[in-house]
């Protein structure tokens, strides 16, 4: 993280505490609405001492990771057909237009019509969020694949499995995995939503309870929480990136 | 060929042939048309058949006539309305603040080092997250919803108004000038029109958003709107109203993002004229 | 005849309107010849390389090699495109040997060939680097013995120095010239630079304005080892000019 980062985020926090504290003092709004970082951090403190934070984070990162390895595994499938073989394409493509507009979480009701309160809804739909996005930037990588990658491999000898297996693959890779990249972000997203109804567990539980018993430092302990875990996640994808993919940028010359 | 022929490949890439416009639409509508006849066997076969309660699969028939019958009895409009008003004041309200403050932070330097540090801050926390607290400050009236789109839009909108003012190339400002631009000038006739293209991308993605979480907070703690219908057919498994309100919701999505696409073609003529 | 191609015709079709881009052409390479393919933009040349290459069907017409037809690419014929096109994937030894791999030799002989094509081209130095850290230059040197480490006969060139600088490209003029005296390939290359062509030519045949025909073929007698600045060399260049320069008034009406 650079200096200015830092520096930027300790300034937010040092804002945030004036407001807050100022606001106790000066009595502009009621205390418990604008929670101070010492009522943030101390919810957070008991969350963990009391094992139930951990839980909730665990239960939301399990689903997450369920929901989008299960999209993910389809997604590839799919999307690798769908690049290769244009009738396959030219079929799903209108599907898929029709369902993509249609807001994700509009569905959520109905997947706990249909699996019930329990975690079979939550994977389902997190699965169904994260897979049509996955399968469309897959697909999309894959036809990017430049042709005349294809041709020259073609005139060193390259026959139609040489070509899928050693340039189609090769180069569609970054943007697979940068697709995959997006959705877990997706799945992240959703998955709070998610857990505002019909969940007894999770961090989007967790922070909906803060409303519930009023107690908004528990609501921004629990964004927080979510926001932190977010970018650790995305850090370290983004690290992974750069390690397989040290060809696209090993200190270019030009 | 199952998969695209080597000879394909060697000509076109992966894409194949490029189609005509006649022949793209006609595959698309063929299979629109596939879907919906599939829907369709599926849902008269469960009906027939029924190995589960038909109620959770409804045929496309269902789903429409269950719309028709709120319409019929005047419910429709009111939710439709109450989702479209909450979507359009939150999302005017939310483009306004973040073309302000982009195209601001964008020239500003002083305001994008205040401004730019909170964003990255509350950038990585899902907008969702927030809804609660929106609940709990302003009650669960037509504010907090309003308000929580507003919130939730206006950050990826900030962003890339600030990136389209950033991507300006400095050699067009110099133009300018060199040309007797002064800074009124360079704003309205050279920073706007350079910015537009990504502050349009950064509007079609905040009406999508906005449709994306309306949905959400109509479910907690509203009476009217289309995902309140979602919800509310939780009750009685009215699947048929769900699935019609997701439609919709659809539709309206498509619409939205379809008038801005409409704009950007008017605005943009520049980028594709024929 | 390494290279017969009879009645070479073909036409792009975009949005339903037809471009004529070849017009029947006939031409003959023989063995371990060096012709050069000259024109205008637009002229043609390009399509009927990817045509010999195997990249694009004609309309009509047809491609023989070794007297049998064409119908795709092939190990038989490299080519050395002009933005390069090394996999990025690959280090500088990957993309050389990636013939040699699809082929199946055992390692030892891989890196054998390997190592004599990039010291022919000059860059035995950078065999584990990656194209992203090359200059332009060095990566149409690695394309260049990608395509001879696989031994094929024919080598297809499509303006292979069209997107480098006058100096470099002159030393990768003379560095081909120097290759083709040891490797003895027959050559297709096009280009737009007449004083190109002149230099590493044994014959340059000048294309039409589209749709491309034959205009004119020189024959060029010069000694191997060749003198940018002899008279010779002028003259032929002043006379290939005034014949391409009538096509390029063309194009510009």
């Amino acid at each position: 993280m650079s200096r200015t980062r830092i520096l930027a985020l300790l300034g937010v926090l040092v804002a945030w505490a004036a407001v807050s504290y100022g606001n106790r003092r000066l009595g502009v709004m009621a205390p418990a609405l604008l929670p101070t970082p010492g009522e943030v951090a101390t919810v957070f403190a008991e969350t963990v001492r009391d094992g139930s934070l951990p839980r909730h984070v665990a239960t939301s990162l399990a689903r997450v990771a369920v929901g989008f390895g299960l999209a993910a595994v389809a997604a590839l499938a799919l999307g690798l057909l769908a690049a290769m073989c244009v009738p396959v394409r030219l079929m799903v493509e209108p599907i898929i237009e029709f369902v993509r507009p249609i807001p994700p979480l509009a569905f959520l009701p109905m997947f706990l019509v249909w699996f019930g309160l329990g975690e079979g809804s939550k994977v389902a739909f997190i699965g169904y969020t994260t897979f049509f996005p996955m399968f469309v930037a897959i697909a999309a990588a894959v036809l990017r694949v430049d042709v005349t990658l294809l041709r020259a491999a073609a005139s060193l000898g390259a026959g139609h499995l040489d070509l899928i297996r050693r340039v189609i693959l090769p180069a569609a890779l970054p943007g697979i995995i940068v697709a995959l990249r997006l959705g877990f972000a997706l799945a992240l997203f959703v998955i709070v939503g998610a857990e505002f109804m019909g969940a007894d567990a999770g961090l989007g539980h967790l922070i909906m309870e803060g409303r519930t018993f009023f107690v908004p430092a528990q609501i921004v302990m629990g964004a927080l929480v979510l926001g932190l875990l977010g970018s650790i996640v995305n850090a370290l994808l983004l690290a992974t990136e750069r390690r397989l993919f040290r060809w696209r940028e090993a200190g270019a010359t030009s | 060929m199952f998969l695209s022929s080597v000879p394909e490949m060697m000509e076109w890439g992966l894409r194949g042939a490029s189609r005509s416009r006649r022949d793209a639409l006609r595959w698309r509508l063929a299979s629109l048309a596939v879907f919906l006849a599939l829907w369709s066997v599926a849902g008269g076969l469960v009906e027939l058949t029924k190995p589960f309660n038909p109620l959770f699969l409804p045929a496309p028939w269902v789903v429409i006539g269950a719309l028709l019958e709120l319409a019929r009895k005047g419910q429709l409009w009111v939710h439709v309305a109450a989702t479209l008003e909450r979507v359009a004041v939150g999302f005017s309200v939310g483009a306004v603040l973040a073309l302000a403050l982009g195209l601001l932070a964008g020239q500003v330097r002083a305001v994008r080092n205040v401004v730019e540090p909170v964003v990255e801050l509350l950038r990585p926390i899902p907008p969702l997250a927030m809804l609660p607290l929106f609940i709990v400050w302003v009650g669960i009236g037509e504010g907090s919803k309003v308000g929580f789109i507003t919130y939730a839009t206006f950050f990826p909108m900030f962003v890339t108004t600030v990136h389209g003012v950033a991507q300006i190339d400095g050699r067009l400002l110099r133009a300018a000038q060199s040309l007797g631009a002064r800074p009124r000038h360079l704003f309205f006739r050279v920073i706007l029109p350079a910015a537009l293209p990504d502050v349009l991308t950064g509007l079609r993605l905040g009406v999508a958003l906005s449709f994306f979480v309306i949905v959400i907070s109509e479910f907690v703690g509203a009476e009217n709107g289309l995902g309140y219908l979602i919800n509310d057919g939780r009750n009685f498994f009215l699947v048929p109203q769900m699935l019609g309100a997701a439609l919709l919701l659809g539709l309206l999505g498509y619409a939205g993002n379809g008038l801005v696409r409409v704009l950007e073609r008017r605005v943009l003529r520049w980028q594709h004229p024929r | 005849m390494k290279i017969r191609v009879r009645g070479l015709s073909r036409t792009f079709v975009a949005q339903g309107r037809e471009t004529p881009a070849l017009l029947d052409v006939d031409l003959e390479v023989a063995a371990h010849e060096f012709v050069c393919l000259l024109g205008p933009s637009g002229c043609g040349k390009s399509t009927l390389l990817n045509i010999v290459a195997g990249f694009l069907r004609p309309t009509a017409g047809e491609v023989r090699v070794d007297e049998r037809p064409v119908t795709g690419p092939g190990a038989d014929r490299g080519v050395v495109f002009q933005e390069y096109v090394l996999f990025p994937w690959l280090t500088v030894a990957g993309n050389v040997e990636f013939g040699l791999r699809l082929k199946g030799a055992p390692a030892a002989e891989r890196r054998g060939i390997v190592a004599r094509y990039l010291e022919l081209v000059g860059l035995a130095a950078h065999a584990e680097k990656y194209p992203v850290q090359l200059s332009g230059g060095m990566k149409q040197r690695v394309a260049i013995a990608r395509a001879l480490a696989n031994s094929p006969e024919i080598i297809l060139m499509d303006e292979p120095f069209g997107a480098l600088d006058a100096q470099t490209r002159e030393v990768l003029q003379d560095e081909l010239g120097r290759i083709q005296r040891v490797e003895h390939k027959t050559v297709l290359f096009v280009t737009h630079s007449i004083r190109e062509a002149v230099y590493l030519a044994d014959r340059v045949i000048v294309m039409t304005s589209a749709p491309g025909r034959i205009k004119q073929v020189f024959t060029i007698k010069l000694p191997e080892v060749r003198d940018r600045f002899a008279p010779e060399f002028t003259h032929y260049e002043s006379e290939i000019t005034r014949v391409v320069k009538e096509e390029v008034a063309k194009v510009h009406e």
